[in-house]
């Protein structure tokens, strides 16, 4: 699977004809690109685990689920505010992944100290979410939510929140040493030779990131 | 879905990114609003399920540059998810099961 453009049919013929032609199935597409891609795809088991795992243990018990809107509240300036930290994690997610992809299109261009900068930029978001989060964590162990149990309600409720959000923190905490090492490389000019697809694989797994939070955000905290 | 063929550089208007991002900026409040305006049952899932799956479709599409790869590629990477349904579908069953058997003899 090298680099050099091969010749392709688009459409279901080209669907067809690259799965039959004895070579590789993934025309035009570089190993680091599909090796990130199908990481991917394995995390995503993953998580569906989890979120599936949650699912199981909230649908078997017969204790009310607490009541996140309330659980995630917070009171800023006097007004009480359901769920409004999440949203905030959110935006700022969202916000991380806008820079990203600009620092991806940004890498394409060439524009190697714009990229390393954005690249900056959407890894000092990430540190933004990762701190929220441990506000979060630390607010909610104070009220004594733990994994076996809490003053809410369900006891599951403890197990499946911090297993969940504790492994979407350690990806992002990973993906802000990513992107910081890959953005340093960027501007020291390392790939001035061999391209800037580096910036965009890495965008991969940022956006991959986000994605998990879409997933979470929708299941575990409106459902 | 369409094809290019000089893969290599990826170029796409950056006014493209500029408005997805902002679509996602304005489904996420959508999303949030769902619950601010605490709506409920059915009218809620359904809201919080679109919300999330066009969402999700932006971000893999356009930020993970999806709509762009060959269909062979694009299936490789999508199709093998959807065995997570049947997992569901499992793990539903079962769970009813286990809570109809609490509710029976703890309940």
């Amino acid at each position: 699977m090298d680099n050099t453009t091969q010749p392709t049919t688009s459409g279901m013929t080209g669907l067809i004809e690259d799965w039959v032609s004895d070579k590789d199935a993934f025309k035009n597409v570089s190993w680091g690109k599909t090796m990130m891609w199908i990481f991917l795809l394995s995390d995503t088991f993953i998580f569906s685990c989890f979120l599936v795992g949650y699912m199981s243990v909230r649908m078997t018990t017969d204790v009310p689920w607490p009541n996140t809107s309330e659980v995630f509240a917070l009171t800023i300036a006097g007004e009480h505010i359901p769920l409004i930290l999440i949203a905030i994690m959110t935006f700022v997610l969202i916000t991380s992944s806008g820079t990203m992809a600009m620092a991806v299109n940004c890498g394409y261009r060439r524009q190697r100290k714009q990229a390393a900068v954005l690249m900056l930029v959407t890894a000092f978001f990430g540190v933004c979410f990762v701190g929220m989060q441990a506000f979060e964590w630390t607010k909610l162990i104070e009220e004594g939510v733990r994994p076996w149990g809490n003053p809410m309600g369900a006891p599951q409720f403890g197990a499946a929140f911090f297993m969940i959000t504790g492994f979407h923190g350690v990806h992002v905490s990973i993906g802000v040493i990513y992107l910081t090492v890959v953005a340093l490389k960027v501007l020291r000019g390392d790939y001035e030779e061999r391209g800037y697809e580096i910036v965009e694989i890495t965008g991969l797994y940022w956006h991959f990131v986000d994605l998990v939070w879409v997933f979470i955000f929708a299941f575990f905290y409106l459902w | 879905m369409q094809n290019n063929t000089d893969t290599q550089p990826q170029q796409h208007p950056i006014s493209l990114y500029f408005k997805v991002w902002g679509l996602l900026f304005v489904l996420s409040s959508f999303s949030y609003l769902v619950d601010y305006m605490q709506y409920q049952g059915l009218l809620r899932w359904t809201l919080i399920l679109v919300f999330m799956f066009l969402k999700a479709g932006l971000i893999v599409a356009v930020f993970m540059h999806m709509v762009w790869e060959r269909i062979a590629f694009t299936l490789a990477i999508l199709s093998p998810p959807l065995c997570i349904l049947v997992l569901i579908a499992l793990m539903a069953s079962e769970a009813s099961y286990t809570n109809l058997n609490r509710l029976i003899f703890f309940g």
